[in-house]
């Protein structure tokens, strides 16, 4: 807007009989990935982000909870708990405090196809803290009285959860949804499988499957590429190794009951998962399911959280998402809602889902909101160092180019309304939706025998 | 670490905070009204939260949803409340920032024109849901009512939580709406933070064309509670949905930027919080009794508390992690930190800072820390300083000051068991009134 003199006069000229219409977006300037390989296959890639003296190291396996050996369902998370668990001749309290000296928070995360060990550390500690790491990642204690108190701590965690609907939920959706498939249970594994595993296990799984060359560091901060190859060479590079075999996916999926319910006697809300096994991250649909998603459930203002939140008033919130992954992966609506509604949110969720298919049609305006949310916020992403590297992890679990970046934005604005219901039409089965509930049977059972999804399946809230 | 800004006061009383930074072409809006659960009155607690819903409902001359236009704009926004203040924030594409300021100042100087019975009922539901998620269906949710309870007497300010009373949920009428508006919610008793890509002096004029007309309410006296104390420990117990037994223990503690505030949060450190810490090593590590601990100096603006809270293992009793708790107060007490201990302390609290100042906005950030520093201490040039309260503690003043402040029997303990396990509490602890 146009103001002139000193600001006084500028009220007159606040009109608010309109919104004011955006500028056009300002330039926004991409990472830009530089690269190196180690001679033991170790990828180096660095992004200079010098804004504030801070680096994000992060080493990133291309190996994750689909891994687990059958029977052995959570070693690969156990194994990555192990890492920090001391190295060399170096106490797991020692490793701790010689984090703590650098003011190192520990980032450990672990997914169905990869996991990661990584640190931010203000940049005079990046030497010290990437030796860390790599002691930690490479050569890891892996002592058995650590070993022993590490999975008795997570046996607990895990007999918790079984008091945390959404935990409940997640956990036994994944199992419903993909069975005995390397994607049917969640990184934290089962109870029993855990009970099985011994610290040879642990091991023996991380010398099968932590390896060199499938291991990328990724440094954003202040990192030079040959300061951070020189640096990586020092502390990576004896670690020798070939790739390991990538786990093996059969075709086989269970075909789960529509309705499951886990009593929870007296529960003042049911938490709900509804869903199906959808796409890989590789469908060529990816871009039109991101924006259908938007629309559908992946922001405040999309159709199933302004129905059931802002409309009804049955729940604090409702999002969906397609939990894109090398092979395909879950779409899941989750919501927790009042008790007594229950049935009704349900059937509301399932329209929500079966509409955007076409029924109801998604308008211009409303996709090119979604895609604005999408594309205009885009920069956003890259502010800090961390969401940066983050970032990056993603081009290298799905093997995406090097421009996928710069590509995001004007991929999604070539998104049509025909192209998100076509794919959603493509993707989203409502005649194969699994509905869990995890709540108060005894107060809900009446009312779901409207819903025509056949009698609930009843599970224990077993781990 | 000096965060450069510029600070204006409209005729109003509207401060207006701005602070340039290039590197992303995204800028902070963010907006604290200086009211939070601490202005309730008993029998109308819950009520501020209630109220910042309320906020995203529309305004007179946006009579919808506050989220549509923002987010299609590429932005991303959110508030929250808690006892001391309400804030609300945006981070937008810089080219977008007069859209945020157009909306703000609309539900700041037009909110109650726009306001109706079915709005307010809708989300008088979502709240009471956000309760039911958070709280009540949660393990140890309503462990926070109990405490504070406990810790505070009903008529002071701190008794209840945010969330607040379900009876005082549903006691709420959209005339308290009104006049609780009219009273917090004005430009003398806000602060307007802009942080990231735009030029100062646009930025000021932007946010004179929009909020200088709206008329200044009237000052808000500040909260002054009687300073409280407890006479000696309280024990209560509450039977919840848990598999394990948890114990809570907590002591009155200086406010907000007091003095021994900075050594507390440093002592909860050295206590409780990460594998180097002395109650992680005894409980979790080596007798292996419990399978968490964590403490914190809860410090707010009229006053703090530490509380500690450990997990027990199965098979073990609170009263077993209670007597180690106690044990290692004592020796910190006694002994005060080592050297190693204040050398870590000392940068974990240098890193943090620095973490927490990467980004522009949202929930933290630089806006979000200007703000901070404005309301509580009318000082936004607080940064280094803050910084120092940290560089100044020594082994000595953070001994003394456990001494001094928790290393004592005045003090809450909750012992929160799985049901009809009660044998599993504390010793001598009554049963929690809550729900």
């Amino acid at each position: 807007m146009n103001i002139g003199g000193d600001g006084r006069a500028a009220r007159s000229s606040v009109d608010r009989s309109r919104l004011p219409t955006p500028g056009p977006a300002r330039p926004f300037k991409c990472p830009v990935i530089e690269k190196a390989v180690l001679g033991n296959g170790l990828r180096v890639w660095t992004v200079r982000h010098p804004a504030i003296p801070v680096t994000s190291l992060m080493l990133l396996v291309t190996r994750g909870a689909a891994a687990d050996p059958r029977g052995r369902e959570g070693l690969a998370a156990l194994t990555l708990d192990m890492l920090d668990e001391g190295s060399g001749d170096r106490s797991a309290i020692q490793m701790h405090e010689a984090l703590a000296a650098i003011g190192a928070q520990l980032d450990s995360d672990i997914g169905s196809d990869a996991l990661l060990l990584g640190t931010t550390v203000l940049s005079r500690f990046t030497e010290r803290a990437l030796q860390l790491l790599a002691d930690m990642l490479v050569r890891p204690a892996m002592r058995e009285a650590d070993f022993v108190r590490v999975r008795q701590l997570r046996l607990h965690r895990l007999a918790q959860l079984r008091d945390m609907p959404a935990a409940l939920a997640d956990r036994m959706f994944t199992s419903l949804l993909y069975g005995s498939h390397p994607y049917g249970h969640t990184p934290l594994g089962s109870e029993t499988a855990l009970a099985d595993t011994s610290c040879d296990d642990v091991r023996a799984f991380h010398a099968a499957a932590i390896r060199p060359s499938d291991t990328t560091l990724i440094a954003v901060g202040d990192c030079d590429l040959d300061v951070t190859v020189r640096l990586a060479e020092r502390v990576l590079a004896d670690w020798s190794g070939s790739s390991s075999p990538s786990p093996t996916f059969g075709d086989e999926l269970p075909r789960p009951a529509r309705l499951n319910i886990i009593p929870r006697p007296g529960a003042p809300q049911s938490e709900l998962r509804i869903g199906h096994v959808a796409v890989p991250r590789r469908t060529p649909d990816y871009y039109a399911l991101v924006a259908a998603n938007m629309i559908l459930g992946g922001q405040f203002v999309s159709r199933i959280n302004l129905n059931l939140r802002e409309d009804k008033g049955f729940t604090y919130g409702a999002r969906t998402s397609f939990d894109f992954r090398r092979e395909p992966g879950p779409f899941t609506l989750q919501v927790s809602v009042h008790t007594a509604s229950t049935a009704r949110a349900i059937q509301e969720s399932m329209a929500e889902i079966s509409d955007v298919r076409g029924q109801r049609p998604v308008a211009a305006d409303e996709l090119a909101m979604g895609v604005a949310a999408l594309t205009r916020g885009y920069p956003r992403s890259f502010e800090t160092a961390e969401q940066i590297a983050r970032a990056v992890t993603q081009l290298v679990v799905h093997e995406l180019p090097d421009d996928y970046f710069a590509e995001f934005v004007p991929a999604v604005e070539r998104v049509t309304p025909a192209d998100v219901m076509e794919a959603a039409t493509r993707h989203l089965h409502p005649d194969r939706l699994t509905t869990l509930i995890v709540g108060d049977l005894d107060a809900i059972g009446a009312s779901l025998s409207d819903l025509g999804l056949g009698e609930p399946v009843v599970f224990a809230a077993s781990a | 670490m000096n965060i450069t800004f510029e600070k204006h006061t409209l005729a109003n009383g509207l401060d207006v905070l701005v602070h340039q930074n290039h590197d992303c072409p995204i800028v902070a809006v963010s907006l604290w009204y200086h009211v939070g659960s601490k202005n309730e009155v008993p029998g109308r607690t819950g009520f501020a939260h209630l109220f910042e819903h309320l906020m995203f409902e529309g305004s007179e001359h946006h009579d919808y949803g506050f989220f549509q236009p923002l987010q299609a704009a590429g932005g991303t926004l959110n508030g929250s409340t808690n006892a001391d203040r309400t804030n609300y924030w945006e981070v937008m594409p810089s080219s977008a920032l007069e859209l945020a300021l157009w909306m703000e100042s609309d539900r700041m100087g037009y909110l109650l024109p726009a306001l109706t019975e079915a709005k307010f009922n809708n989300q008088r539901d979502v709240v009471l849901n956000e309760r039911r998620q958070n709280y009540e269906n949660r393990p140890y949710g309503l462990a926070p009512m109990v405490m504070l309870g406990a810790l505070y007497p009903p008529d002071h300010p701190y008794h209840w939580t945010t969330i607040g009373e379900i009876d005082d949920l549903r006691r709420v009428r959209l005339d308290d709406v009104r006049a609780f508006f009219a009273r917090y919610y004005h430009p003398a008793n806000a602060s307007l933070a802009l942080a990231g890509n735009i030029a100062a002096d646009q930025a000021l004029t932007l946010a004179r064309a929009y909020f200088e007309d709206i008329p200044a309410g009237p000052s808000v006296a500040p909260v002054r509670p009687d300073p409280v104390t407890l006479v000696d420990e309280q024990r209560l117990y509450h039977e919840d949905r848990v598999e394990l037994p948890r114990l809570y223990i907590a002591w009155h503690t200086p406010a907000m930027f007091a003095e021994g505030d900075a050594d507390l949060d440093l002592a909860a450190d050295v206590l409780a919080n990460g594998k180097t810490s002395r109650l992680y090593q005894r409980l979790v590590f080596e007798r292996r009794i419990a399978t968490d601990v964590s403490a914190a100096q809860n410090s707010r603006e009229v006053g703090g508390f530490v509380q500690i809270a450990a997990t027990a293992a199965p098979g073990h009793a609170l009263a077993e992690l209670e007597t180690i708790i106690v044990e290692e107060i004592a020796r910190l007490a006694a002994d005060g930190p080592t050297e190693d201990e204040m050398a870590r302390g000392r940068v974990q609290a240098e890193s943090q800072f620095m973490f927490r100042l990467q980004s522009v906005g949202g929930f933290g950030g630089k806006s979000d820390q200007l703000n901070a520093y404005n309301t509580f201490l009318n000082d936004p040039d607080y940064f280094e300083r803050d910084l120092d309260r940290y560089r100044r503690v020594t082994r000595e003043s953070l001994q003394r000051t456990v001494d001094t402040h928790i290393n004592h029997r005045r003090r809450v303990a909750l012992s929160v068991v799985p049901r009809s396990r009660t044998e599993l509490a504390l010793g001598g602890s009554s049963r929690a009134n809550v729900s």
